[in-house]
């Protein structure tokens, strides 16, 4: 029923699982003396980065995003700033869940706020993409009959495989096996990262299975 | 309700529980009792006439240089020229075999084997006391880790010797100032191969050559690091090893003439690098004898002993350097070192074998006097049967010695006989752990989990009559007692209480389990199929895979180390859960317009938007106070030593120890102020509910008793944070009040607890038409359960709740339309709607100030944090109650979800941690037991309880304050979510807590529930803990870590019991409390 839907978002995760590996890939080749563990916070920015400009280059080409209602040029910088200003608040947002999770509070502070930025670039973006700077429309989304379209149980995928990944990444770093990756972030950065990856395979195979199932109210 | 029944039912659960616990601890924990005498020079060991002292004697030996290398496998210590390609620990000490082979007078190797556990300080206790040290050596002076035993660093400090030590710094601990010098070194750094090793060195070569030392004791580490870090088939380990190798070499070269070198390790270790166990690799150490001077009679024959048990070293030292055997060794000398009857001439000044075998047979035959006379874990007839071989030998000997004939060689061997048996009794008693007893304990536990997780489950049916009951479990139990205790004693001759209690146990569990199991298919069968308990889906939902994961990380030494924060993390996990699934679930937003609903197609919701919006913003501002005390309750944390960089935090010491005077006043006005705020919220909350009313006793103890209690903990702070040089001239005054304000703080609460418990009732009830009320012909009276008293409490509360009395079925047509052309109840009632729950509450509070009495000043901020938990967790508990309609789609039903349970039992555990508690012996908080009783207590039952109290403060707390989850949505529940609801004809009337009251068969059930599920809760992370110390008791870690956790879990978990019976009992007895109430008002409706 949609093939062609299902067939577009595995081709979109496909792009952008591309654009992960790439952004580990390409640094390890441009830049010198470059790790995933050693220059973490460089590996973490690259992949938001990555992941960032193409996950909205794909979503405003395909047009996912809500048509907006006015089109005059103020409204639209309107919301590009609206989008700018909640994706930092929700750097803020997820930093502060993170220090409260126990987090150290003050001496690795970077490396917490790049945590703070990968996670916004894995799930609060894509909420921006499909539903625009609309806080209600994204708390909606989350609930069981709150899914108005396919890619809305994608997100929900994608959004809960991140956020699970990045909480199972905090368990190794209690053990005292002294590996690099247990240092923090890494362990939750990798984590989230191989959520994100596994969501991005899972939404759409998920979908695919559960397609005879599915049923969405119209908008 | 079927009070009796829940209590039963709940006692036998704990019941079963406990005896899992006491097996397995029984077989894993090994307890002995320390004898605290001292043998001294003045000893009558010998026989003869005249006494002669001991130590006057010369001794064979002036000096001994004692070299320990940790970890020296027996392996490392063979030399084998034929073995082509040496592994890396292989050949790597030939002085050893050169010497022995090229000087055999001199020199000796033997294995030396080590008794379980064969971890560093239990083996250094077993070689300087000879005794075989269990895990929990129970003695006067829990608190520090020295040895007060008898041990040979004491006797030779008791002579004079001067004992110089250097290395590992586990010794310091253990005989603290006991040294003439010490030098040692941090031990703790399994990673650090060096620092021991080269601080000794530095110093062991100059200290030899001086003649400022006796005896000398070197500890190197480097060896049993190396093992811990690398394993020992590693390059690292042969240089280790040769380095060692080099070091005993030199020791050799500057060897004096009256110099005993032993070189020797404590245990050995496994193939990958480990010990603590009980397998021969890890008990097979090396001893290595050797002096300049010959020190064997004879060339090694065939009478050589195979191997040297660890105790032996004991009684030969101490017998070659002329010091007394310290008196609870149960080694056995060593026979080659001492020359054969009729050599003692060439020998100067030593003991001949036969007299080295008596002194050392009486000094044992002295200490199993003594010990049987403290325990009875010898048994009697072994005992007996060692005490006549040992007066038989005595006789023997000291004919022969009166004769002056030559011994004969059959009297040496029975001695030695004797020796050796005594020493396998007592390793039998103590050094052996029981696996049949662990498996019992492992099993007993397991099944009381899962009759747990059943009961509460079936806790409806059980508390119906139609249910499996009680009365044959407890009849299979007694049966089962019965026939093991017959059963023991035609086979044995005596009774073992554990076996009979074990199957006591067993066999009501699985009756029980067994009558549940078909009792439940036939509910099935009757109404169809339903969900099972167990799918995987169940058990990957997070309010029981937080559990899991819980239970998960008791089974790792670094979770175990991080606990506090691990749980912090799981109770945060699991409270984010709460709002996320209600939006999952739809009920945290008021739903949208929506054409279909607003056309009545769809039911209309059953909360109104502002009601929805109201109780998640409660919900939200709670989760956010939750989160913060979470947060802010990390602060409180002590630290372990294993954790390397962490600061303990300064509110854990006592005032009195802070130097810097603001800071003092500081934390003191904190504190303070946090009292006040734990008075002040107690109070408020009552009196909201309109408990504060009547002239009760609890009401007096809610006014009163809780104002003075914590005017006399300020003042009690006050005083004992003064210095005591600042006011001397009130220093008697300062001193009477340290004695008896506490004592009148205890007074006190005793007093409010008391009334609390007699006098339960916070119920006022005003009567309106007094005098037509009585009357019979007028209607039935009516009341509410309204708040204030005052008109103007009256309005700023909620609509009064009328609560009609008279059930609809007791009613008749006439009585109700009368009460309508009223129109005014006849008897207003006030704080009824609150009745169960606050007796509970105001029992937590005082019982939360004397707890706090026990604790560091500054702890108040601590449980003020627990109680604005508490609170978090209750309303959050009463908001998702009521957003997911629970109430509202079924009259009674009760039950308490998982979720809330969960939270509130990770939250005690949390709350230890946040007190500043730690799962280690040397972190229990000892000031404790002088509050009070600054001159200290002649007997120990009472400072064991007051420690016991601060110990496990959250947990007391936690569990007697469990039945509030069952009270709080009531207590918290909105009028207008039944409105409108036929859920029954009798729930329309009742309000609040009087629901539970017209409902006593569901009240009972889900108090069942609640109180099962919480213990299933606790059971399960005592199982896991049990597990833990069962699976890896070869650990490294395990005597450090998982032991000492074992101990405090199941010590907390029977606390938690016991006063989650105390709290259950407490609102049992409220409710007939209540049903007298009601009897009083209304005759003729007695139920």
């Amino acid at each position: 029923m949609w093939g062609h839907e299902i067939r577009a978002m595995a081709s979109t995760h496909a792009i952008i699982a591309a654009s992960v590996f790439m952004a580990t890939v390409l640094p390890a080749a441009l830049v010198r003396g470059f790790s995933v563990y050693g220059t973490h916070l460089l590996w973490l920015y690259s992949v938001s980065g990555a992941v960032t400009a193409v996950s909205v280059a794909v979503f405003w080409l395909l047009g996912i995003t809500p048509p907006t209602k006015k089109h005059t040029v103020g409204y639209k910088l309107s919301r590009l700033f609206r989008s700018c200003l909640y994706f930092f608040l929700s750097c803020l947002f997820f930093h502060t869940v993170v220090v409260l999770y126990g987090a150290p509070m003050i001496e690795s502070a970077l490396e917490t706020f790049s945590l703070a930025v990968l996670l916004t670039s894995l799930t609060t973006l894509r909420c921006l993409c499909v539903h625009g700077p609309n806080v209600q429309a994204w708390i909606r989304v989350f609930s069981r009959h709150g899914a108005m379209s396919v890619w809305d149980t994608c997100l929900q995928i994608t959004v809960a495989c991140t956020l699970v990944g990045a909480w199972v990444g905090a368990f190794p770093i209690p053990l005292d096996w002294d590996r690099p990756w247990q240092v923090w972030p890494v362990s939750c950065s990798l984590g989230s990262t191989i959520g994100f990856l596994t969501g991005l395979v899972a939404a759409p195979a998920w979908i695919h299975y559960h397609r005879k199932h599915l049923t969405y109210k119209c908008k | 309700m079927k009070r009796l029944r829940v209590l039963w039912l709940l006692l036998w659960m704990c019941a079963l529980y406990a005896v899992g616990i006491y097996l397995f601890v029984g077989g894993f924990l090994l307890v002995r009792l320390e004898v605290n005498r001292t043998s001294t020079c003045g000893d009558v060991l010998q026989p003869g006439e005249e006494p002669k002292d001991f130590c006057r004697v010369r001794p064979r030996f002036r000096r001994a240089v004692l070299l320990i290398v940790d970890a020296l496998k027996i392996d490392f210590a063979w030399f084998d020229p034929n073995n082509a390609a040496p592994r890396a620990y292989e050949n790597k000490l030939p002085v050893l075999e050169e010497t022995v082979s090229s000087r055999p007078a001199h020199s000796r190797l033997y294995p030396f084997r080590a008794d379980p556990p064969t971890t560093t300080m239990q083996r250094i206790k077993g070689f300087t006391t000879g005794s075989l040290p269990t895990f929990v050596d129970v003695g006067n002076n829990f608190a520090s880790t020295a040895i007060l035993e008898d041990n040979l660093i004491h006797q030779f400090g008791q002579v004079g010797k001067r004992v110089v030590f250097m290395g590992d710094d586990t010794w310091e601990n253990l005989f603290p100032k006991k040294f003439h010098r010490s030098l040692p070194f941090p031990s703790f750094n399994v990673k650090d191969l060096h620092t021991v090793d080269n601080g000794i060195l530095q110093h062991l070569y100059t200290t030899m050559v001086g003649d400022d030392w006796d005896v000398l004791v070197a500890h190197f580490l480097g060896v049993d690091h190396c093992g811990h870090r690398f394993g020992p088939d590693h390059p690292a380990m042969a240089d280790k090893l040769t380095q060692m190798d080099g070091v005993i070499r030199s020791v050799m070269d500057r060897l004096q003439n009256d110099t005993l070198l032993v070189v020797m390790g404590d245990h050995g270790m496994t193939d990958t690098g480990d010990h603590g166990g009980e397998s021969q690799k890890e008990t097979d150490a090396a001893i290595f004898l050797y002096s300049p001077s010959p020190l064997f009679s004879a060339p090694p024959s065939q009478s050589e002993p195979d191997v040297v048990p660890q105790t032996d070293l004991v009684p030969t030292l101490a017998l070659l350097l002329g010091v007394p055997i310290p008196y609870s060794s149960v080694g056995q000398v060593l026979l080659p070192v001492f020359p054969p009857h009729g050599q003692t001439e060439d020998a100067v000044g030593g003991l001949t074998q036969l007299e080295a075998l008596w002194i050392n047979a009486k000094q044992v035959n002295r200490f199993l006097e003594t010990y049987s006379g403290m325990a009875k874990d010898i048994p009697a007839e072994s005992l007996s049967q060692l005490k006549a071989e040992f007066s038989r030998l005595s006789s023997e000997y000291l004919a022969t010695v009166r004769q002056g004939r030559p011994p004969s060689p059959q009297l040496a061997a029975s001695l030695q006989a004797y020796l050796t048996s005594v020493r396998d009794t007592c390793r039998a008693t103590w050094a052996r752990f029981s696996p049949l007893k662990m498996a019992a304990g492992l099993a007993i536990l397991a099944f009381a989990c899962l009759t747990c997780f059943v009961l509460s489950e079936l806790s409806l049916a059980l508390i119906r009559e139609d249910g499996p009951g009680l009365r044959a479990p407890v009849v299979a139990a007694l049966m089962a007692g019965v026939c093991a205790a017959v059963g023991q004693l035609s086979a044995r001759g005596y009774v073992e209480v554990a076996w009979c209690l074990a199957a006591a146990a067993l066999s009501s569990e699985l009756l029980f389990l067994w009558r549940a199991r078909r009792f439940g298919t036939a509910a099935a069968e009757m109404n169809g199929p339903r969900a099972s308990w167990l799918t995987p889906r169940r058990l990957l939902a997070p309010p029981l895979l937080v559990p899991l994961l819980r239970c998960a990380s008791l089974l790792s030494d670094s979770y175990v180390i991080a606990e506090g924060r691990v749980v912090t993390f799981l109770v945060f996990s699991l409270a984010l859960y709460i709002p996320i699934r209600l939006n999952w679930d739809g009920l945290l937003l008021p739903p949208s317009h929506d054409p279909l609903k607003a056309a009545g197609l769809l039911p209309s919701p059953a909360l109104s938007p502002s009601t929805v919006r109201k109780e998640s913003g409660t919900l939200l501002a709670c989760l956010g106070l939750l989160v913060g005390s979470l947060y802010l309750s990390l602060s409180f944390h002590a630290c372990r030593e294993e954790q390397g960089t962490c600061q303990p935090s300064p509110f854990l010491s006592p005032l009195s120890r802070l130097q810097d005077n603001r800071l003092k006043n500081l934390h003191y006005v904190l504190s303070v102020l946090a009292l006040g705020l734990w008075t002040y919220l107690l109070r408020r909350c009552l009196r909201h509910y309109g408990n504060l009313n009547s002239a009760s006793g609890t009401v007096f103890a809610a006014r009163w008793v809780l104002l003075l209690l914590s005017v006399c903990l300020a003042l009690y702070w006050a005083v004992s944070a003064t210095p005591e040089d600042s006011f001397r001239n009130l220093a008697e005054l300062i001193g009477l009040a340290q004695l008896a304000l506490p004592r009148v703080a205890f007074c006190l609460l005793g007093l409010g607890l008391s009334l609390i418990w007699l006098d339960p009732l916070t119920v006022f009830a005003k009567t309106r038409a007094a005098a037509s009320a009585r009357s019979a012909s007028l209607p039935p009276p009516c009341y509410r359960a309204s708040t204030g008293i005052s008109p103007q409490a009256e309005l700023h509360h909620l609509i009064p709740q009328i609560y009609q009395r008279m059930r609809r079925s007791l009613d008749d047509g006439e009585a109700s339309g009368g009460v309508e052309a009223d129109g005014r109840p006849a008897v207003e009632a006030y704080g009824l709607g609150t009745v169960y729950s606050a007796p509970l509450l105001l029992f937590c509070g005082l019982l939360g100030m004397g707890l706090l009495l026990l604790h560091p000043e500054a702890m108040a901020l601590s449980f003020l944090l627990l109680l604005l938990e508490m609170g978090a967790l209750l309303h959050i508990h009463a908001s998702s109650t009521t957003l997911s309609g629970l109430h509202a789609t079924c009259p009674g039903g009760f039950n308490v979800p998982w979720t809330p349970v969960v939270l509130w039992s990770l939250a005690a555990t949390q709350f230890f941690h946040a007190t500043g508690h730690l799962p280690t012996f040397p972190s229990i908080q000892w000031g404790a037991a002088f509050v009070g009783f600054p001159d200290g207590h002649t007997g120990t039952v009472l400072p064991a309880s007051l420690v016991t109290l601060n110990t496990f403060a959250s947990h007391i707390l936690f569990s007697a304050g469990c039945p509030l989850l069952l009270f709080w949505p009531l207590v918290c529940e909105v009028r207008g979510s039944r409105a409108g609801r036929a859920c029954g004809e009798e729930g329309e009337d009742a309000a609040m807590e009087m629901r539970l009251r017209e409902n006593p068969q569901q009240f009972s059930s889900a108090l069942l529930q609640l109180s099962t599920r919480y213990l299933f809760v606790l059971g399960a992370q005592v199982f896991a803990s049990v597990c833990a110390a069962a699976i890896l008791r070869r650990h490294l870690m395990v005597w450090k870590v998982f032991a000492p956790k074992l101990m405090f879990e199941a010590s907390g978990f029977l606390v938690s019991s016991a006063s989650l019976l105390i709290g259950v009992t407490l609102v049992l007895r409220v409710d007939v409390a209540v049903s007298r109430w009601f009897k009083r008002l209304i005759p003729d409706a007695s139920r």
